[in-house]
C-alpha cells in the first residue's frame, strides 16, 4: 500500500505501510578497517608479533640444527645471520617483540583481578613484578651465554 | 552435559607462550640477532654453546622456548586471518594451518633437541 | 551571538533511500551546548523529521549513543565546543543496522543479553519470609564496576569483532554475565559458563580493548572478558583433573 504524503518539512514522500519494521540498513566493514582508527592498528600490529615470535623460533631452530651438525655448519650460519637482509629481519622483529613484551605485561593485570584484603589489587603492582622479571630473565640469559 | 570446546586449551597455550615470547624473546633475539652479527658483543665459541644446549636444563629450556611460542603465534595468526581478511568461512584451512604448523613445529623441536650431541 | 558550527548528520529513510546519505545544517555553537543540543535545535527549529533517540540527557539512560566525528560517544555528554570549529559529524552507531537517521536496531543486543542470564539465579530461592540476601561491603565491590553499564552500546560500536561477526555477544553482554558471575549472591556460574564459553562467547574476543577506552561508565569489558577467560581455563583444568567431580 504506497501512498503520496506530505511529512513534517513539506516534502512530498512515499510511505509505505510494512506490517514488520524493515531491516534496517547495513554497513559493510571494510577489508582495511584496521587503519581507520590508530587503536585499531596497534591492535593488528600487536597481533602481528606473533609472526615474528615465529620466525625468531624457526631462527633459533636452524641454529640448534647447525649445531648438532658441527662447527663448520655452524660457522656457516653464523655468516647467514650476518646477511645484512637477515639483520634488518631480525631488527624488525625486535622492535615488534618489544611491543608485544609490552603490551602483555601492562594488560596482564586486566585478566587477573586479584584481590588483597577486600580490596584489588592495584595494576601497577601486577605488572611491575612482570617487568621485574624480564629484567631477571634478561640477565639471567645473558650472563649465561655471554660467560661463554 | 554441553560439549566443552577445546578454547579453553588452546587459550591456556597462548598465554603461556605469550608469557614466554614476551620474557625471553627479546633478550636472545637481541643477542643472536643483533648484537653477535654486528660484532658489538663477543659471540660465544660454539664449544661453549653447545656445553649449555647439551645439560638436562639447556634441552628442557629450547623445548620450552621454541614449542610454547610456536602455539602462541598459532592462536594469534588465526584470529589475526579471521578478522583482518574475513575468513571466517575458512575456519577448517585457518586451523589446521596454525595449529597444524604449531604441531609439525614442537615435533621438528623435539627431534632436534634430541638430537643435540 | 552568531557563532555557528556546521553538523553534519546521517539521513536515511528505509522508504526512500537505498543508502544513508549526509545532510549539513548550521547549528548556534553555545559553550553549554552539547551534541545532543544542536540535533534537538534542528528537530525543534530546522526539520522535525530528523529523529533519534534520547532521553535523560545526563548520561544515565544510555539511548543517545551516536558516532561523533567517528567516535563512539553519549551525545548528551559530548560538548559541541570541543568540536570547534567544526564540522561535527553525526551517524548512526556502528556495528548495527540503521532504521532510521540515527536510529538503530538494537535487538539483537537485547537478545544476547538475555541469552547471558543478567540476574541473580539460586539453587533454591529462600522464602520471603526469611529475609534479604545480604552482602558486605566488599562484595559488592568485586563486581561494583561491572554493574555500571547503563547498555548504551558505545562497546559494541567500537568493538571489530563484533562488526565483523554478529554473532558475537559482545562487550557489554559479557561483562554483564561477569557482573552476576562474582555476585556472592548468585549461584548460576556454571549455568553461564556453559553459554559463554562457545566460540561465540568469550572465545570471540580477541582483546582489541577498544570497548574499556570507549565506555562512558568505566566498565571495563575487555577486563572482565580477559578475567572470565581465566576463570573458564581454570574450571576446564578443574574438570581434567576431576572428570567426576560435579561443577561448581
Ligand atoms: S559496557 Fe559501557 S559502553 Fe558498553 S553498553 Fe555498558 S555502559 Fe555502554
Ligand atoms: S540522553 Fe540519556 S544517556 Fe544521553
Amino acid at each position: 500500500m504506497d501512498q503520496i504524503s506530505i511529512n513534517a518539512v513539506g516534502r512530498k514522500e512515499l510511505t509505505t505501510y510494512t506490517e514488520y519494521p524493515p531491516k534496517g540498513y547495513r554497513v559493510r566493514i571494510s577489508t582495511y578497517w584496521w587503519l581507520g582508527r590508530w587503536a585499531y592498528l596497534k591492535f593488528i600490529l600487536r597481533e602481528l608479533s606473533s609472526v615474528l615470535v615465529a620466525w625468531f623460533v624457526i631462527e633459533t631452530l636452524l641454529q640448534v640444527n647447525a649445531l648438532i651438525a658441527g662447527p663448520g655448519a655452524y660457522q656457516d650460519f653464523q655468516g647467514f645471520l650476518r646477511n645484512p637482509v637477515v639483520i634488518a629481519l631480525n631488527i624488525i622483529s625486535f622492535f615488534f617483540i618489544l611491543f608485544h613484551a609490552i603490551t602483555w605485561f601492562n594488560l596482564a593485570p586486566k585478566a587477573m583481578a586479584i584481590r588483597l584484603g577486600g580490596k584489588r589489587v592495584p595494576a601497577i603492582l601486577i605488572a611491575l613484578p612482570n617487568y621485574a622479571a624480564w629484567l631477571l630473565a634478561s640477565v639471567i640469559v645473558g650472563w649465561l651465554v655471554l660467560r661463554g | 552435559m554441553t560439549k566443552r570446546s577445546n578454547e579453553p586449551l588452546l587459550w591456556l597455550l597462548f598465554s603461556v607462550g605469550g608469557v614466554v615470547a614476551a620474557l625471553l624473546i627479546p633478550v636472545h633475539l637481541f643477542l643472536f640477532g643483533i648484537a653477535f652479527p654486528l660484532g658489538w658483543l663477543n659471540a660465544p665459541s660454539y664449544d661453549a654453546l653447545l656445553a649449555l644446549a647439551r645439560g638436562p636444563a639447556g634441552r628442557v629450556y629450547l623445548l620450552v622456548f621454541c614449542i610454547l611460542p610456536l602455539f602462541h603465534w598459532a592462536h594469534r595468526f588465526r584470529y589475526t586471518l579471521y578478522d583482518g581478511l574475513q575468513i571466517k568461512h575458512l575456519n577448517e584451512l585457518v586451523n589446521t594451518f596454525c595449529y597444524g604448523g604449531a604441531i609439525v613445529g614442537a615435533i621438528v623441536a623435539t627431534y632436534l633437541v634430541v638430537r643435540i650431541p | 551571538m552568531a557563532e555557528q558550527i556546521a553538523l553534519e548528520v546521517t539521513r536515511f529513510s528505509p522508504e526512500r533511500d537505498k543508502v544513508p546519505s549526509i545532510q549539513a545544517f548550521d547549528v548556534p555553537l553555545r559553550k553549554e551546548w552539547v551534541v545532543l543540543d544542536a540535533l534537538n535545535y534542528v528537530k525543534d527549529r530546522v526539520d522535525g523529521s530528523l529523529s533519534f533517540r534520547w532521553s535523560c540527557r545526563m548520561g544515565v539512560c544510555g539511548s543517545c549513543g551516536m558516532m561523533v566525528n567517528g567516535e563512539p560517544k553519549l551525545t548528551c555528554a559530548t560538548f559541541l565546543t570541543d568540536y570547534a570549529p567544526g564540522p561535527v559529524r553525526v551517524e548512526p552507531l556502528k556495528n548495527f543496522p540503521v532504521m532510521r537517521d540515527l536510529i538503530v536496531e538494537i535487538t539483537d543486543f537485547l537478545g544476547k543479553l538475555s541469552k547471558v542470564k543478567p540476574w541473580i539465579i539460586r539453587a533454591k530461592k529462600k522464602p520471603l519470609s526469611e529475609g534479604e540476601y545480604l552482602q558486605t561491603p566488599d562484595e559488592l565491590d568485586t563486581y561494583r564496576q561491572f554493574s555500571m553499564c547503563i547498555n548504551c552500546l558505545l562497546c559494541y560500536a567500537a568493538c571489530p569483532v563484533y562488526g565483523l561477526d554478529p554473532l558475537f555477544a559482545g562487550p557489554a553482554a559479557l561483562a554483564l554475565a561477569q557482573r552476576y558471575n562474582m555476585d556472592s549472591r548468585d549461584e548460576g556460574k556454571s549455568e553461564r559458563l556453559d553459554i559463554l564459553s562457545q566460540h561465540d562467547g568469550i572465545w570471540g574476543c580477541t582483546f582489541v580493548g577498544e570497548c574499556t577506552e570507549v565506555c562512558p561508565k568505566h566498565v571495563d569489558p575487555a577486563g572482565a572478558i580477559q578475567q572470565y577467560k581465566l576463570t573458564a581455563t581454570q574450571e576446564w583444568i578443574r574438570s581434567l583433573l576431576m572428570p567426576w567431580g560435579g561443577k561448581s
